[in-house]
């Protein structure tokens, strides 16, 4: 088996210097927005008492979606032994520690009090998922660094297997944890249901193969390294396949919802009269983030070529963030049945209302951005000062054996 | 003069000096532990035995009345009314109206103090807690402001303090990105008083409302849900609410 070689990027260029300065000027951004959260209060976002969660958390959700479906590259070559994914390996264990601390500095960022985020990590109450899932996604975070030291040292190789293996099961359950935060809210309509854990593992992994294609495009384009069709054909079609895979989800969750009779209220919302969860629905998710992608990725005229591939990663993503927009958004600007069988005549808090509305404001796009600087400028310098990008991805310089 | 200096300490020194270490380490544990445990004398009067519940006539609650959300207000100083949106609503009243059969119903609305409650489920901290005595509250020291509790009430009846705070009342502390909800005037509770929202109803003379504990047979409460027809919001949930509301 030839031996690959990774390299790191060279760092004295104005690219790196440029994407730097950038990366960190939306993190400043952010920063200022979180304080102005803080000293002001939540009153200055687009945020109120019915709709409680807003884009902060579609960024940072979208952003831990991809974190664990990054992951999956490693996976197929460690797990799987499909050892043709075996070079970008690296690579794809750290965009799942920079993903991760990008959603979660977003999520922490928006509490309504970060300063006590000691008080998250020593106080726990044990029946609820999201204290899990704080246990899951730091648990992450140190089984990734573990995996990218097995598989970068070479005393440890014999262990990367193992460390694959539980780094695998372990963004398994993270995922479905995530997923189980809407689906544990009986209360409200359009969550209470387990499908949502399944969801979220087929949302993960499109938007995690999306942001790795991406970035390795970008990547391999900015810095002129040689990138075979070979190469990029895998993970390609992979990608189609996670398209359609949470397209039936999807499917099986608003059939289902369709055919319970008390949910008809919810879906009617979200497929027809919900406005613009209705039209991020159709126009977002369906139209742009699946059928779309699904044509640049199988249509014979735009499947071989690196542009349509970079198009459908970048239009996978936009239909996940739209998706989760309506999913976390739509779900609550739907409103609660505290009363099935009664009209609400009045109510000074908004019940009975057909939809509760909601603008996201500056500050909270400028929280959300911030999550994807932290991801773009950790990676930026993690690729700097260690090898994680191999030297070559050309068909020919592929070793042979690696295809399989 | 020379001295000779062990190279090791001896043993009597050693022990010594470890149970100092360890006194030190341990005494202000096991101080704070006993602060910790300390009980007022409030806190006697909480048991299980007691279950603190409420009885809302629907017939005698007075469209357009809002006794019971104004002693609210004053009582726990919810001062900020900047947008209806963010402001806090402990309780509101709300009107209904039977799709079937038109009849119109008036009911206040608020934390429905249930036996199995979501927020408390859900809490990532432990900062929703109830009571032994059936009460749920919020912690304001632990919360974080992450408002999953908000996702989880069916009754939609918990805020989240949006803005600076003023003129905070020192029985009903609350806190700014915190979430909170109606406490059943625990501090009047304690003191053997019914909710601020009940004696206000009472006072108003519509008695709407009726406070007590349910647990206890030959309380009032108790008396009466034994023999009127009464019914818990979204009983389907089965989440055991202490508030019940007859006549709906």
């Amino acid at each position: 088996m030839r031996n690959i070689t990774y390299r790191g990027i060279e760092g004295n260029t104005s690219s790196f210097y440029s994407i730097v300065a950038i990366s960190s000027f939306f993190i400043l951004l952010g920063l200022f927005a979180a304080y102005q959260m803080e000293h002001h209060g939540h009153v200055i976002t687009g945020m109120d008492n019915q709709i409680v969660w807003g884009i902060p958390h579609v960024f940072a959700i979208f952003l831990i979606l991809a974190a664990s479906g990054v992951l999956n590259v490693a996976s197929i070559s460690s797990v799987f032994r499909k050892t043709f994914y075996h070079p970008l390996a690296r690579l794809s264990a750290l965009l799942a520690i920079t993903l991760l601390v990008g959603g979660l500095c977003v999520l922490v960022l928006d509490l309504g009090r970060p300063d006590r985020l000691i008080v998250a990590m020593t106080s726990y109450n044990f029946k609820s998922i999201f204290a899990w899932n704080i246990f899951l996604y730091n648990g992450f975070m140190l089984v990734c660094a573990i995996y990218l030291w097995f598989m970068m040292e070479r005393r440890m190789q014999r262990y990367y297997p193992t460390a694959g293996l539980i780094a695998f099961i372990w963004r398994l359950i993270l995922t479905t944890g995530t997923g189980s935060i809407f689906g544990f809210l009986m209360a409200r309509e359009a969550y209470n249901t387990a499908i949502m854990a399944p969801l979220f593992i087929a949302l993960s992994l499109s938007l995690g193969l999306a942001v790795f294609l991406l970035v390795l495009l970008t990547d391999c384009w900015r810095l002129q390294c040689p990138l075979g069709d070979k190469v990029l054909h895998r993970p390609k079609t992979l990608l189609g396949v996670f398209v359609a895979t949470v397209f039936y989800f999807v499917l099986v969750y608003h059939l289902s919802h369709l055919y319970i009779t008390g949910r008809h209220g919810i879906e009617y919302f979200t497929l027809a009269t919900g406005g613009v969860y209705t039209v991020l629905f159709w126009g977002g998710y369906i139209f742009l983030g699946t059928i779309l992608p699904l044509l640049l990725l199988y249509h014979e005229r735009f499947t071989h070529s690196c542009l349509s591939i970079m198009a459908a990663s970048m239009l996978t993503m936009l239909g996940g963030f739209a998706l989760l927009y309506v999913i976390i958004i739509g779900g609550q600007a739907y409103p609660l049945n505290i009363f099935p069988g009664m009209i609400v005549t009045s109510s000074s808090f908004f019940d009975g209302v057909s939809q509760h509305p909601y603008t996201p404001s500056g500050w909270e796009f400028m929280l959300g951005f911030s999550g994807i600087a932290i991801f773009v400028l950790l990676t930026m310098l993690a690729v700097k000062i260690l090898p994680f990008l191999p030297s070559s991805l050309a068909d020919t310089d592929l070793d042979p054996e690696l295809i399989d | 003069m020379n001295e000779e200096i062990s190279p090791t300490p001896n043993r009597r020194d050693f022990l010594k000096t470890t149970a100092i270490v360890a006194g030190i380490t341990v005494a202000p544990g096991v101080l704070l532990y006993g602060v910790s445990q300390a009980k007022s004398p409030d806190d006697q009067t909480i048991t299980a035995k007691k279950r603190w519940g409420m009885l809302i006539d629907t017939n005698k609650c007075v469209q357009g009345c809002n006794e019971c959300v104004n002693a609210c207000i004053t009582e726990h100083g919810i001062s900020e009314n900047v947008r209806p949106d963010i402001t806090s609503q402990w309780i509101r009243k709300v009107g209904l109206r039977d799709k079937q059969t038109g009849k119109e119903y008036s009911l206040p609305l608020f934390c429905q103090h249930c036996e199995h409650p979501p927020c408390v489920d859900v809490c990532p901290t432990g900062a929703s807690f109830k009571r032994v005595d059936g009460i749920v509250l919020v912690d304001k020291h632990i919360c974080i402001g992450c408002r999953y509790c908000m996702m989880a009430c069916p009754y939609k009846a918990r805020s989240f303090v949006h803005e600076t705070l003023k003129n905070q009342k020192p029985h009903s502390p609350r806190g700014k990105g915190t979430v909170e909800a109606c406490t059943f005037c625990v501090h009047r509770i304690d003191k053997g008083q019914s909710p601020a929202c009940v004696a206000a109803c009472q006072k108003s003379g519509h008695k709407a409302m009726l406070f007590g504990d349910i647990k206890d047979p030959n309380s009032e409460i108790s008396k009466k849900l034994s023999h009127v027809s009464s019914t818990a919001l979204r009983p389907d949930m089965r989440l055991n609410p202490g508030i019940r509301y007859q006549g709906l």
